[in-house]
């Protein structure tokens, strides 16, 4: 991987970054090169237009969702740290899960996988899917190949088949029933090389 | 029981005559044409065990009286191929059979058992082979238990057993011609065509390595430990060399995969596990069958001529086979693929083109020596996308039915001959050696392999195959008809055991098919293996699966590694980009995005159980008037807004439809306008009957649909029928409207209707009116006859009446409207006026009755010839005011919210 000068030693709170996340070290370390090939300006933090030298994401139809996803609400730049911790959502679920007890739930825990794949859709963070925010995936997705109208009738139908309360939205409760058949461990997990 | 035997012994005999007559010909043939004889006698000794005797010595006497005659006539067309001969014949038969005799007689009808003895026979066997599926899955008590294949071999011994005990040989085999030519191709195409894309491609590397790798293992470690065996001492004397062993080893190395979709189909594994013991049987049957050949070869050459370099050569040819057959496969998928783009005009071929190519893949890639077996497979799996988007919905249906027709067939038909290849003495060969230690080290090599193998994936995988995933892959491992078909190749000059190679191979697919088979399922639920869940097809869950999909690739790309995910990305878009615009319609590629097919297809879901529900409830109406409505209202309803606002203020959207439809932007109030009014009645009574007729007959303009046609399928999808419907959904819907706005009920009114119809009787006298009804009626066949859409419009300017009801009735023409209106008020068109009066109880002024309407077809009711037509006339509208009145209370739809008084208060 190019320039070996990375070593754990410089990145900030490796240690903590490992026993929170359960990447290993070597995880870490292949993601802080990453990370520092992002930034290119150096600065330690990534800003949203950062994102931008990854080409492939600017043709993936929910890139910008994805790439603020990495950013909590009011943050305009991310440390490695934070960068880390979204990873950490995808990584698969480990098998011997001594972890539990007092610990917090573990980032690539079901719920939480499920919680960030919510949080795509919910923007306005009310805790909701609204029809709207739907629509808005579903353009993004599919624009191209079918009319508006069409469109409108899917998310019509989607928001109907989730919504148990008749709210006209998808509330995170709803949103994992109907998900409930779908292994959520297979679906959103990578292989991270180390 | 006794006339069993009789009938038994009785055939015996037949075929020991038959097969007399028959010795010259070639021995394949011989034994087909006895069989035939042996299977018409099971199947009605079998069903009619009571009269069989009784059939048994008619059928005996015919057949006897015609091998006779078969014999001469086999005797002089010494040709030799009796079936080529048969073809040739087919149609001179009748002297062709006898053209060398001199015959004293006009024959009226011989007996020509050997022109049709082997397609016969074939059909019969097929016949009986699926009466054994028919019989087995009767009970499901029993199939729930022992799966079906199992059976399906079960029944094979019984029938075996009757040929044999008929026969004292056994006629029929599994021969590996009919095996590998026309059983095999049809369950591997369907196995390909039907196989989930994605699932098999993301589990591909682990299925490639169980595929090459496992079947490699399996078969050198079968080979090596029974050589070993062999020099231990353990069987006895047998003639058998390393190589030989190393051949059966790879022989029987492949998980079948009739044997295994069959058994694992009926236990609902979980999708992963089924993709990898899927895939892997099919492939591996491409591997077992290369391996077969390289050790054949390597047999025939013989151990001393073999070095490195020939070892180095057979692996060559393994990947060049092996690889060349799934690219010729792939580029035979294409070629269907782009085939189907351009089939539009000859749709009823059109599912022909994937058999007829799937199997030419198949050939041609036996004929270039490269797996056949991964040729077919992924033409199927490559073509799968493409043909379902480029052929028309009906033929995407009839090639996955016939494809399931054909491979369910076919792999009854390998199970059942599975059985009856067993029951032959000549080639058991017992070794209870080399048996006993074939079966036990399949097992256990099977689970060695598997566990070592999963062992090292895991490492790799984002999933890895649990404990107990692995138990059922292992023990899964059935093998079958294709290591029988390749055991049946086996050179018996070269190889001095092929005989107890055969019977091994036999006792091994017993084995594991039967046994294996029986306990997969307890075993399935004992160890909890992870079901399949059944789950129903959601909107919800394919919209997130996509998501998920993207969100991978983003993450991967974040992240910056080439992972799966970014793999699968990239070849999506290659796929889109190249792929389906090059072998895809380019009107198929519109709407192929997998989200919408699923709405799509949930909505065809919803539609058909709504039609079913409205079904159940009696009536269809509902739905016709709801798409009438819709439609309407959507096209039209804002158009007349200003047009007619006490219609539109009660907001009923009913009123809005109905008065749209009309046409006629002044409603109830051209009640006043009427200075026609005169001619007015008859044309109201026109309209009317015109209108019944319209409501109640289907116009007489088809017939040609009912023409036999072998290259159209004729559904029922005539325009002009579309819009009949919709014209009679108008009518009803105007019917309503009026008599709910008007405030007569529906009995009210009919009533008056026939009142109006007597009165108007009277006062005219002679015949008039009789004919009068009878030009309604002729006028009404008339307009149907040339009414065609666009014709009509055209023909509309002569004949007001026609356009206004045209205008209010069409939706075909939105830009005709426009013009339309303007012309309806001036012209307020008198009948239709006269319409709404009618049902509105205003009754008739007698100069109406007296005055002529001068249309030229009014000159005709003079005639008295007309007279003749009268009774059924009057008879249709005796008849209609009942039809009519029916109509009014059923067709509508209850009209929505505000409810007819406040109607009456708008109007009255």
């Amino acid at each position: 991987m190019g320039s070996n000068s990375s070593s754990m030693n410089n990145i900030p709170n490796a240690e903590q970054l490992v026993q929170e996340t359960g990447f290993s070290a070597a995880h870490i370390l292949r993601l802080y090169e990453r990370f520092q090939f992002l930034d290119k300006d150096d600065t330690g933090q990534l800003r949203p237009e950062d994102f931008g030298a990854v080409r492939e994401l600017a043709m993936n139809p929910i890139g910008d969702r994805i790439i603020s996803a990495f950013f909590s609400p009011g943050q305009e730049t991310l440390d490695f740290a934070s960068f880390v911790r979204v990873l950490a959502h995808f990584r698969p679920a480990d098998s011997n899960r001594t972890r539990d007890g007092a610990q917090p739930e573990p980032a690539n825990s079901s719920m939480r996988k499920l919680k960030f794949a919510f949080q795509l859709y919910d923007q306005d963070r009310d805790g909701k899917i609204s029809r709207a925010e739907l629509l808005q995936v579903l353009r993004a997705m599919l624009g191209m190949q079918v009319t508006e109208e069409q469109l409108q009738s899917i998310a019509e139908r989607a928001i109907q088949e989730a919504d148990f309360d008749q709210d006209d939205a998808i509330s995170f409760d709803e949103f994992r029933k109907s998900l409930e058949k779908v292994n959520i461990d297979h679906k959103m997990s990578i292989r991270f090389l180390s | 029981m006794a006339a069993i035997w009789r009938f038994a012994l009785f055939l015996c005999m037949l075929l020991m005559v038959s097969s007399s007559d028959t010795g010259h010909e070639p021995p394949e043939e011989d034994a087909s044409s006895s069989k035939s004889d042996t299977s018409s006698g099971t199947d009605s000794g079998h069903d009619t065990s009571g009269d069989s005797g009784q059939s048994g010595t008619d059928s005996g006497h015919d057949t006897s009286g015609d091998s006779g005659q078969s014999g001469t006539d086999s005797g002089h067309d010494t040709s030799g191929d009796s079936g080529q001969h048969g073809t040739d014949s087919g149609h001179d038969s009748g002297d062709g059979g006898h053209g060398g005799e001199p015959i004293t007689t006009l024959p009226i009808v011989s007996w020509k058992w050997h022109h049709v003895s082997t397609p016969y026979l074939v059909a019969l066997w097929i016949l009986v082979s699926w009466l054994c599926k028919l019989i087995i899955e009767a009970n499901h008590h029993v199939t729930s238990v022992i799966p079906e294949s199992a059976l399906l071999i079960c029944f094979g011994f019984i029938l075996g057993g009757m040929i044999w005990g008929a026969d004292k040989v056994q006629t029929f085999t599994l021969t590996p011609t009919v095996f590998f030519f026309y059983l095999l191709p049809q369950v591997i195409l369907d196995a390909g065509y039907s196989m989930p894309n994605k699932l098999f491609f993301s589990n591909m590397g682990a299925i490639l390595v169980y595929a090459v790798i496992g079947t490699c293992w399996n078969a050198a470690s079968l080979g090596l430990s029974l050589w070993g065996c062999h020099m231990g001492g353990a069987m006895g004397d047998l003639d058998i060399g390393l190589l030989q062993y190393l051949l059966f080893g790879s022989l029987i190395a492949a998980v079948d995969p009739v044997a295994v979709i069959a058994v694992f189909e009926q236990v609902h594994v979980n999708e992963v596990l089924f993709i990898m013991v899927f895939g892997e049987s099919l492939l591996n049957d491409g591997v077992t069958v290369v391996l077969f050949n390289v050790f054949d070869a390597f047999v025939s050459l013989g151990g001393a001529k073999i070095n490195a370099v020939e070892i180095i050569k057979g692996i060559i040819s393994f990947f060049v086979v092996a690889f060349g057959g799934s690219l010729l496969g792939f580029v035979f998928g294409l070629l269907i693929s782009l085939l189907t783009r351009c089939t539009k005009n000859i749709q009823i071929i059109e599912p022909g083109f994937v058999f007829v190519l799937g199997y030419l893949a198949y050939l041609t890639a036996e004929m270039l020596s490269l797996s056949a077996i991964l040729s077919i497979v992924f033409c199927g799996m490559c073509c799968q996308k493409y043909i379902n988007s480029n052929m028309d919905e009906s033929s995407v249906t009839t090639v996955r039915y016939v494809m399931k027709v054909l491979a369910n067939g076919s792999e009854t038909i390998i199970f059942v001959f599975l059985g009856i290849s067993a029951i032959d003495k000549t080639i058991w060969v017992w070794n209870t050696g080399f048996i006993l230690l074939t079966l036990f080290f399949i097992f256990v090599y099977r689970f060695i392999g598997v566990f070592f193998l999963t062992w090292i994936l895991n490492k790799f995988r984002l999933v890895p195959v649990e404990f107990i995933d692995q138990v059922i892959m292992s023990y899964g491992g059935l093998r079958g008809a294709v290591a029988y078909g390749l055991a049946t190749m086996l050179d018996g000059n070269k190889i001095k055991e092929k005989n107890l190679m055969v019977c091994t191979t036999l006792i091994v697919v017993y084995f594991t098919v039967i046994l294996q088979g029986i306990t997969m399922k307890p075993l399935v639920t004992w160890l909890k293996v992870k079901r399949a869940a059944a789950s129903e097809l959601t909107l919800i869950e394919k919209v997130q699966n996509k998501v998920f999909d993207h969100m991978l690739v983003a993450i991967e790309d974040i992240s910056g590694q080439i992972g799966h995910n970014y793999m699968r990305d990239k070849w999506n878009h290659f796929e889109e980009k190249w792929m389906s615009r090059i072998l895809m319609k380019p009107s198929a590629r519109k709407n192929r995005d997998y989200v919408f097919k699923v709405f799509h297809k949930l909505n065809l879901k919803d539609a058909m159980s709504y039609v079913a529900e409205g079904e159940r409830r009696g009536s269809l109406e509902f739905v016709r008037n709801e798409t009438a409505f819709v439609d309407f209202k959507k096209k039209f309803g804002d158009e007349f807004t200003e047009v007619m606002p006490d219609i539109m203020a009660d907001t009923s959207e009913d009123h809005s439809g109905m008065s749209t439809m009309r046409g006629d932007p002044v409603p109830s109030v051209s009640l006043e306008m009427h200075e026609q009014n005169m001619n007015g009645v008859r044309e109201t009574e026109d309209v009317n009957s015109h209108h019944l007729l319209q409501q109640h007959l289907y116009k007489g303009r088809k017939q040609h649909r009912h023409r036999y046609s072998r290259s159209h399928f004729d559904v029922n999808k005539d325009e002009n029928e579309v819009q009949e419907i919709f014209q009679r959904t108008m009518r009803s819907r105007l019917e309503s409207f009026k008599s709910a706005k008007m405030g007569v009920a529906p009995p009210k009114h009919i009533t008056k209707h026939t009142k109006k119809d007597q009165l108007q009787k009277m006062p005219n006298g002679k015949s008039l009116d009789k004919s009068r009804s009878y030009h309604s009626g002729d006028e009404d066949f008339e307009f149907s006859e040339g009414d065609s859409a666009s014709g009509f419009e055209a023909s509309g300017g002569s004949f007001p009446m026609r356009v206004t009801y045209r205008a209010g009735a069409g939706i075909e023409n939105p830009a005709f409207m426009p013009d339309l209106d303007p012309l309806a008020q001036v012209q307020i068109p008198p009948w239709l006026a006269e319409a709404e009066l009618d049902s509105s109880m205003v009754a008739p002024s007698q100069r109406a009755q007296v005055r002529l309407p001068w249309t030229p077809s009014n000159l005709r009711r003079l005639a008295p010839l007309r007279i003749s037509t009268h009774s059924t006339d009057s008879f249709m509208l005796a008849d209609a005011p009942g039809a009519q009145q029916r109509d009014n209370e059923r067709l509508p739809p209850p009209p929505p919210p505000p409810p007819p008084p406040h109607r009456d208060d708008d109007h009255m």
